[in-house]
């Protein structure tokens, strides 16, 4: 009698599956799922106000062990390369639709006065880390590059690959000014470390982990993510279907 | 979630109308029939999608922070939810979450609709507040004990809700069906930064994100008693009443 119902239970919820599964690879059906990705943005983007802050912790709050995740090391030998003069030639590049390009040697990023956050990070998994970031605002990188306003989105080239494949990340201009988007050079007191994303990493305090990109090397200001790379603004968003916008 | 609409007033009820051995009433109003079906597939998609996201770390912590090196206060290893319970059955963590924020608007959006017209048209007053007389430990007990011997209210009094329905679906509409909302509210970085007190309120986002696992897994609960309970009150007639809105009333006991 269990073994029946058993049965039943499983066969039943087996074609419900294979109804779910089907749907999924319907690629007309995905593009209905996907334009609540739209839909999510607009709405958060109408309640959350533009310069509205993550909470920022205090030092008792912070993870005694931060986790990294994605790219421990990346594996070019130009990175190795850079990590073996430690990073003392690495400069961060700052070029597309702005009237002055720029190339920051990393030393001049690092000695300027910068901002210090202690915020959370969270990954699209479900974890969550508290951590504190040291870096320069991204807006003054921008204002100092000049931003063309055709300028739409930023986009960050990244020194790790995933195969043959770069990492890369981008945001819209809401998130691009906003206060606590940062170039950080520094976390919890000390100099990035190499899983953390060495020597620069990206910080987007209001959307998943995944958008603060790691080892970033060059900043392209674009009016349109479609001619680059995958076209849909980032390494994961071309390649595993996820969400531009992880504001949610 | 069952409505019933009523429109016997209780103190008439007590009066024995002369009952019909076939009387058919009509129990369920058009809105409450939709809303019904619309949650069955939506808190299913929620579910299912929710155990694939849940699959990606399946540890749950207390407090603001909650990672590999944190203590968790519930952990599996692997992936515990096996294929047949998720969305999609191959572990894909986009697709569940496209599957699970697209849903979520199906839940939401009806759910604020009802809680507001259930208020305007009294129906939460009405039909789904307890009665003073109904919360009292006796009336409780003797519930209970009709239920465990599956002796179910007949007549007049199968229209309506005893005070176990009341406690399950008020527990349902009015505290987990919110509950589930706010704190996948409070697991959006970008709606934490809009509204603080959504952390403030769950003592964190892992808190949060726990609670959100344990009110699913009471909602689970909710629905393998609620579907129990359609098939020992029986099914076709109520299966019936949520689609079409009539319902056979069964007689009163010793009249058939």
């Amino acid at each position: 009698m269990i073994n029946r119902r058993r049965f039943i239970a499983t066969g039943a919820s087996g074609l419900m599956l294979g109804g779910c599964d089907r749907l999924n690879n319907s690629a007309r059906f995905r593009n209905v799922l996907r334009s609540a990705e739209t839909l999510t943005m607009n709405t958060q983007r109408l309640i959350v106000p533009r310069d509205a802050l993550a909470h920022e912790f205090g030092e008792a709050d912070l993870s005694p062990v931060f986790r990294s995740n994605g790219t421990a090391m990346p594996d070019t030998s130009e990175y190795a390369q850079q990590l073996k003069e430690n990073f003392l030639n690495w400069r961060l590049a700052v070029d597309g639709l702005v009237a002055r390009p720029l190339s920051i040697p990393l030393g001049v990023l690092r000695s300027i006065p910068h901002r210090v956050q202690i915020t959370r990070h969270d990954c699209v998994e479900g974890w969550s880390a508290i951590g504190k970031w040291h870096g320069l605002e991204l807006s003054r990188i921008l204002d100092a590059a000049a931003l063309s306003t055709r300028a739409k989105y930023i986009v960050f080239h990244c020194a790790d690959r995933f195969g043959d494949k770069p990492y890369y990340e981008s945001i819209d201009l809401v998130d691009a000014f906003h206060p606590q988007t940062i170039i950080a050079w520094g976390m919890n007191g000390q100099l990035l470390t190499v899983p953390h994303g060495a020597p620069l990493r990206l910080r987007v305090e209001r959307q998943l982990g995944y958008k603060s990109a790691k080892y970033v090397q060059r900043i392209q200001a674009v009016e349109s993510l479609a001619h680059i790379y995958g076209g849909k603004g980032g390494y994961w968003e071309d390649n595993a279907d996820y969400e531009w916008y992880a504001g949610i | 979630m069952d409505e019933a609409v009523i429109d016997v007033d209780p103190v008439e009820a007590q009066a024995p109308p002369p009952p019909s051995p076939h009387r058919i009433a009509y129990r369920h109003r058009l809105p409450t029939r939709i809303w019904h079906w619309l949650n069955a597939l939506t808190v299913f998609v929620m579910l299912m999608s929710g155990l694939m996201i849940f699959n990606a770390h399946p540890h749950l912590y207390w407090g603001q922070y909650g990672a590999n090196f944190d203590r968790p206060w519930l952990s599996f290893s692997g992936r515990p939810f096996p294929g047949w319970a998720t969305i999609p059955s191959t572990y894909n963590l986009a697709a569940a979450r496209r599957w699970h924020l697209a849903f979520a608007w199906l839940l939401v959006v009806p759910l604020l609709l009802f809680l507001v017209t259930s208020f305007l048209n009294r129906h939460a007053q009405r039909d789904l507040r307890p009665t003073r007389e109904e919360v009292k430990p006796n009336h409780i007990w003797h519930d209970i004990t009709e239920h465990a011997r599956l002796r179910f209210p007949r007549g007049d009094a199968a229209l309506r809700y005893n005070i176990l329905q009341k406690f399950s679906y008020v527990g349902v509409i009015f505290v987990l069906l919110p509950l589930m909302v706010l704190t996948g509210l409070a697991m959006s970085p970008a709606m934490d930064a809009a509204w603080p007190w959504l952390i403030v309120f769950f003592q964190g986002r892992q808190s949060a994100r726990s609670i959100h696992f344990i009110c699913a897994t009471l909602l689970l609960a909710f629905i393998v008693i609620h579907l129990l309970m359609v098939v020992l009150a029986g099914p076709f007639n109520e299966i019936r009443s949520m689609i079409t809105g009539r319902f056979r009333v069964p007689p009163e006991r010793g009249d058939a």
